[in-house]
């Protein structure tokens, strides 16, 4: 299982701010794989990972990741926009 | 180097920070300071500001560390304030403090420059009639950051 946080209009148009995710059982998936498979819900989840595609960032237990990085059983990943402080 | 990071909804007080800088009991010989203020764009009434708890702090953590070893910085002070703002008010402090004056501001403009687009915040715009819309990142923040010819904090 791994934990998934959303934030800024990701969490908004999900109506969520974290949920569970339940790994396949063979083989270690990608972000990408990941993001895939929430695509695949249908919904907000397709709309928001289809068009948000080039433009949502990820973490993987809170470092920047790229779509490619591996997420192992426990990890926490989080889908944000580019970051906008200052 | 005194280090101080804080992310919180309260506002902060310059005098107090700045006192608190002065008075460490270093050789300071001057203090750097960027202040940063929600700008009343477009007839916006505040700004929204979220983050992501625990690797907000890490991140400006790494970017300070990078800082005070790049200008050998002897304390360096990073409030950044979340929740709502409303025009005019202050967002973020940066205070750094170095025996001479090149050092401490150079290294305010590194901190600030790498904290936006390095640390995890996300600013929504809120307009009197109810709009709401995120703000979109700028690429001229990636390219103020990019100046530092620096990988940054996030290949340290």
């Amino acid at each position: 299982m791994v934990e998934i946080l959303y934030f800024a209009w990701l969490r908004d148009r999900l109506g969520r701010s974290r949920e569970t995710f339940v790994l396949p059982r063979d083989g270690t998936p990608s972000v990408r794989d990941i993001m895939d498979g929430l695509r695949r819900r249908g919904g907000a989840y397709e709309e928001v990972f289809a068009e948000g595609g080039g433009a949502i960032r990820c973490a993987v237990n809170q470092e920047f990741a790229t779509l490619d990085a591996p997420v192992r059983a426990d990890d926490e990943l989080a889908f944000f926009p580019p970051v906008t402080g200052g | 180097m005194l280090v101080d990071i804080r992310v919180q909804e309260e506002t902060f007080s310059l005098d107090a920070e700045i006192a608190r800088l002065a008075g460490a009991g270093f050789d300071v010989g001057g203090i750097g300071a960027f202040i940063g203020l929600v700008r009343g764009d477009a007839g916006l009434a505040a700004l929204a500001l979220e983050h992501y708890p625990g690797m907000t702090e890490s991140m400006i953590a790494r970017i300070v560390a990078q800082a005070g070893a790049r200008f050998g910085l002897l304390a360096c002070t990073v409030i950044h304030r979340i929740g709502r703002l409303p025009v005019g008010a202050p967002i973020v402090l940066v205070l750094c403090a170095a025996a001479h004056r090149g050092a401490a501001l150079e290294a305010t403009g590194f901190v600030i420059d790498w904290l936006k687009t390095q640390a995890p915040f996300w600013k929504r715009e809120d307009y009197p009639d109810g709009q709401a819309r995120w703000v979109a990142a700028r690429e001229s923040d990636e390219a103020a950051a990019g100046r530092w010819d620096t990988g940054g904090p996030s290949e340290a």
